[in-house]
């Protein structure tokens, strides 16, 4: 199996900035990037985009579409778009995506946009590849308990509302918007541990990508994010970064093992025991990795 | 990987406003197990270059109904050619004369299919004449 570069080699990890944008499809995702690119050109700055759409299950194909809505920037030398098709990798991304943005980041675009592919509710993965993660949703997609539920929205440094010109987005973006951004930290005593992780805080802001309205402000809000972040201790977040780098690849390599030529058999076989009800899963997990193990990896 | 998966670029140069015939293919070959880029309408030959270098595709797949294709098709060979990209299989789908047929093929279209061709017979096509993918 071949190594792409990782981002450790391409030697300027703390300068760049990585954007994920994520949230369900449909709600404006590609636009929303289509429309940051401007903003971005218009600053004379350079951006490049991974943009991530799913593989099929069945047929291993991918149907990519992102640059459908970013025509604009084709021949524009400063803006370069790569898609990506997720081949079968769970969490948002391809396992391959943050490689991908590390080469691109070495060839010194100012900004990387990482844009997942559409998320349901926990594909968070996107949160550990970037430096600041975008949560996109569009209005009219969920009451108050939707928007308390955990997951994709918890991960957010910036929750935008996107199709702000819908009248039910609400002066203060619904209810994803209020909940997100006025959650109550758990007090110290009040039953949390005073070193349990806490939620974000994500800022709230109402874009309508198709016309461009707030986009200046978001840009100006993911600058902030940057420099912030840039003085905050960020050792954490890269650990993490690391943590989900690593395993992706390692998630992709078992696979890759399980289903080598001297192992497929036993695998199919144990997954043909689960299929018939006489294994149970977890069962099934530890003999396949025990298979692993006693042919030594 | 030797089993990667081919990745196609289909693309629409020039101003033709019809474009169900490139997404019926960009579907059928995503079905094919295709990984397609689809771009969008009216594309010129430096945008649709510029796609195909920036997504290292494997294959452009051209989609053109407006006539221009003696003057199009062989610029995007070019530029292609310009930008290192002469291995890259490029193929031709539309309406498009029988007569103009050789002097495509002369500017580096592989293989122009007209209409009644099969998704299956495109894919086949691909697959058996897109570059080694390591």
């Amino acid at each position: 199996m071949p190594s792409p570069p990782s981002a450790a080699s391409t030697g300027r990890p703390a300068e760049r900035t990585w954007v994920g944008i994520t949230g369900p499809p449909g709600a404006g995702k590609s636009t929303l990037v289509s429309a940051l690119i401007a903003e971005v050109r218009t600053a004379g700055r350079s951006v490049a985009v991974v943009a991530v759409d799913p593989s099929s299950p069945i047929t291993g194909g991918a149907l990519l579409g992102d640059r459908v809505r970013m025509q604009a920037y084709a021949g524009d030398r400063d803006v370069f778009i790569r898609s990506m098709a997720s081949r079968g990798h769970a969490g948002g991304l391809a396992s391959t995506s943050g490689a991908a943005a590390a080469v691109i980041d070495a060839c010194g675009f100012d900004l990387v946009l990482i844009e997942t592919v559409g998320t349901g509710q926990a594909e968070v993965e996107v949160a550990a590849a970037a430096d600041t993660t975008v949560v996109l949703e569009a209005p009219e997609t969920g009451d108050e308990v939707q928007a308390i539920k955990a997951g994709l929205l918890e991960v957010a440094d910036l929750v935008v509302v996107n199709k702000g010109d819908r009248p039910a987005r609400a002066a203060d973006g619904g209810p994803a918007a209020g909940h997100a951004g006025r959650g109550r930290r758990p007090k110290v005593g009040s039953g949390g541990a005073p070193d349990r992780p806490l939620p974000k805080r994500p800022e709230v802001l109402i874009t309508t990508a198709s016309t461009g309205a707030g986009v200046p402000e978001l840009l100006a809000s993911l600058d902030r994010h940057r420099v912030a972040g840039r003085d905050a201790a960020t050792s954490e977040a890269r650990l993490a970064r690391a943590e989900a780098q690593v395993w992706a690849i390692l998630a992709d390599r078992l696979r890759a093992s399980l289903h080598a030529e001297d192992r497929r058999a036993a695998t199919e076989s144990v997954l043909g025991e689960v299929a018939g009800h006489r294994l149970d899963p977890y069962t099934a997990a530890d003999r396949l990795m025990g298979n692993l193990v006693d042919s030594d990896v | 990987m030797p089993d990667r998966p081919i990745k196609v670029l289909i693309a629409k140069p020039g101003l033709d406003g019809h474009d169900r015939g490139a997404k019926v293919l960009a579907r059928g070959l995503r079905d094919e197990g295709f990984e397609v880029v689809y771009t969008g309408l009216r594309q010129t030959p430096e945008m649709v270059a510029t796609a195909a270098l920036q997504e290292d595709v494997d294959v452009v797949g051209l989609s053109i109904l407006s006539g221009a294709h003696m003057t199009l098709l062989p610029r995007i060979c070019r530029l292609l050619a310009e930008a290192g990209l002469d291995d890259v299989l490029v193929t031709a789908g539309g309406i498009i004369p029988d007569d103009d047929i050789p002097a495509l093929r002369e500017a580096g279209v592989a293989e122009v299919f007209g209409p009644g061709t099969t998704i299956a017979e495109v894919a086949e096509f691909l697959r058996t004449n897109v570059r080694p993918r390591d």
